[in-house]
């Protein structure tokens, strides 16, 4: 364990009253052949430990590619972050060199992948990949690894790991496999998980098994996770808070119980009610007209007002709304928020 | 409803196996992946059948051949009074145009090369007698218009479309013969949340227009359960639970332990409800459990599931068939 607090003391400036994960007008594009695509523009986050966010959207809302840019495993070129800062305990990632940004990978912000498969690599055993995380960041031996490995995947309750473990990924079930990777992002005591759509590529009965586990685990740990996902149902079920991101901005940003009795942007609201509901039978579906921003092509204005019934002239005419505290813990974009969440 | 005559689509003992094979040269079989395992089901005149269930249970081998992408190892669909399984050339392909299907992926389901036109026209070419030469312009883009996609696009290529709008391509292909039933095998799972409600409309209003029949497979309990009739619960190739039903008063173990797996979007539910937690991992259906498929992770097995296999019928306290020797309702949605 010692080694844990010589890599603490390594990363200059980190303060440990300062917010444990602070992301602050986080602007990332990408440059391609058809233009500039504006795939964050200007996201906040702030994560507590042993905090839950949930960072809700749906594709190509930016959500993974903050993630990406959090963890530093943004591609560059085409991705680049433009302005912005990402603080972990008060030390801006963004602008470490890339061997102190080393250090904190893994070891204080781990990720998880939604698909298991690709993110493992096909042509090393599972336990050659888990050891390499304690041999290459904490010096451990061989065997060591080996016996490290073994109890974090009895960890994961993955039945008869010392049997598994020279096993390749392909050998394991999908859920096994996510429990792999959990596994692996956990093996380093990170004080940040990021799960990217953890459970999508999975049944629900093992949804209900993987996200049970990311619960007790995070428990025991005083973790903070960031969940990234689009489903409304898991978020219900373990977020603490809320970030919904459209377009590349957070739009609303709330405790859990809040956002669902009382939406407060729109978009939210328009979610909400086009769901349909397990509990509920001959529900009438509310329909988002429209589609998505173009990222390289983003309207005037507030980004949803083409898709918006609430949308009138400074929707369309000034520039996006900035974010309104509209009780505790609670943000907006919207310039109409009260007629939103009265109505 | 249950009137005999009202039935458009039925099947008896449908079952599909895959073999597996040893060796190049001299292939011989080694077992086989029993995907549909013998399946009964019936769809009425204007309804929608939900079929549902996890990975590998066997909905999308059923849904192949219901239209006739697979051939069966044995059993019938019947179809208007013909088995089509049992027809072959002309009147196979007359058959086939009265059951259609919608597929999941719109971005590979839809050929890149190919315009709109010629895809939702497509039908037309192979079935030639349906709409003359001359009509067949007309024919697709009032087919597009139905669908609410613009009549004029029929000249662009699938990129040139979101993954709602190819959807809706993939919806005016299978109406294009005017059949009375379309197969929709995960229409809505590869759409976004705000799409997949237009989608799921359509679908009903096409439904309420044209008096279609659906079978509805989909591994989302809620989209199902907002579609959907009459719902099938799958396991390993074998319906265990069907009915109206399953959602209030679910009778067999696995249809309770979907239910209960399923998160609901509403944070005020959080620890109130019952969560029936399933070990380990559906069995490989090459090589099933013995008597009930689903004793291996159910809490409720006793020795009698491991010696007899429980059959599918309406079983005591219950007015839905279910296939559980226990069978028992049980709320698990308030």
């Amino acid at each position: 364990m010692t080694d844990i607090h010589a890599q603490i003391d390594a990363i200059p400036g980190v303060d440990p009253h300062a917010p444990l994960l602070e992301v602050s007008d986080l602007h990332v594009e990408f440059r391609t052949r058809d233009g500039v695509a504006r795939a964050v523009n200007g996201a906040n986050l702030i994560l507590r430990p042993g905090e839950t966010l949930a960072v809700l959207g749906e594709s190509g809302c930016g959500k993974s590619v903050t993630a990406q840019t959090i963890m530093g495993v943004l591609d560059t070129p085409p991705g680049y972050v433009t302005r912005g800062e990402v603080r972990y305990r008060g030390v801006d990632l963004l602008r470490l060199p890339e061997s102190e940004r080393r250090k904190v990978r893994a070891n204080r912000i781990a990720m998880i992948f939604q698909d298991a498969l690709s993110a493992l690599n096909p042509v090393y055993s599972v336990g050659f990949q888990l050891g390499e995380l304690f041999r290459v960041h904490r010096g451990m031996s061989r065997s060591d690894a080996k016996l490290r490995s073994i109890e974090l995947l009895d960890q994961v309750r993955i039945p008869a790991a010392r049997q598994r473990i020279g096993d390749y990924p392909h050998q394991f079930s999908g859920g096994m496999r996510q429990r792999v990777m959990i596994a692996m992002a956990l093996a380093l005591d990170p004080e940040i998980l990021i799960a990217d759509e953890p459970t999508t590529a999975l049944d629900v009965t093992v949804q209900a098994q993987i996200m049970g586990l990311l619960a007790e685990l995070q428990r025991q740990r005083t973790m903070g996770l960031i969940l990234i996902t689009h489903d409304m149902g898991v978020v219900a079920n373990v977020a603490d808070r809320i970030s919904v991101m459209y377009a590349g901005k957070i739009v609303e940003e709330a405790p859990v119980y809040d956002i669902y009795a009382r939406p407060a942007h729109p978009y939210t609201k328009a979610l909400l009610e086009s769901i349909p509901r397990l509990d509920m039978k001959g529900q009438r579906l509310n329909v988002i007209p429209g589609l998505p921003p173009a990222l390289t092509d983003l309207p005037r204005g507030c980004a949803f007002h083409p898709r918006c019934p609430y949308a009138h002239d400074p929707c369309r005419r000034d520039p996006s709304p900035r974010p309104s505290h509209i009780a505790p813990g609670r943000t907006t974009r919207c310039h109409v928020w009260n007629e939103v969440a009265g109505a | 409803m249950s009137e005999r005559n009202d039935i458009v689509l039925e099947t008896r003992g449908l079952v599909k196996h895959f073999p597996i094979t040893r060796g190049v040269v001299f292939k011989s079989a080694t077992g086989a992946v029993r995907a549909v395992d013998g399946v009964d089901l019936q769809l009425h005149r204007g309804e929608t059948l939900g079929v549902v269930g996890e990975s590998g249970c066997g909905k999308s081998t059923l849904a192949k051949l219901l239209v006739g992408l697979e051939k069966p190892t044995d059993g019938s669909i019947m179809v208007r009074g013909q088995d089509m399984v049992r027809l072959s050339g002309g009147d196979l392909r007359r058959a086939r145009r009265n059951i259609q299907m919608v597929l999941q992926d719109p971005y590979t389901s839809l050929n890149p090369r190919m315009t709109v036109g010629d895809i939702v026209g497509e039908p037309y070419q192979i079935h030639r007698d349906v709409v003359g030469r001359g009509g067949r312009q007309r024919a697709v883009q009032e087919l597009l218009e139905i669908v609410g996609l613009n009549p004029d696009h029929v000249n662009r290529y699938p990129h040139q479309f979101s993954g709602g709008q190819r959807q809706r391509i993939g919806i005016a292909r299978a109406l294009a013969l005017r059949p009375e039933i379309i197969v929709c095998d995960e229409p809505v799972s590869a759409l976004d949340v705000s799409i997949q409600a237009q989608v799921i409309n359509l679908l009903e209003r096409l439904q309420r227009e044209f008096g279609l029949s659906y079978i509805f497979i989909a591994h989302d309990l809620s989209v199902v359960r907002h579609i959907a009739d009459r719902v099938a619960v799958m396991y390993l190739g074998k319906i265990v639970e069907t009915g109206t039903q399953i959602y209030e008063q679910p009778t067999h173990p696995y249809t309770q332990a979907l239910l209960s797996a399923v998160p609901l979007p509403d944070p005020r539910l959080r620890g109130r409800r019952d969560h029936i937690v399933l070990e380990g991992d559906v069995p490989s259906p090459a090589n099933p459990p013995s008597g009930c498929r689903f004793r291996t992770r159910c809490w409720k097995a006793q020795q009698v599931c491991a010696n007899h296999e429980p059959l599918l019928y309406v079983r005591e306290r219950s007015d839905h068939p279910s296939a559980c020797h226990f069978a028992e309702p049980r709320r698990i949605l308030t």
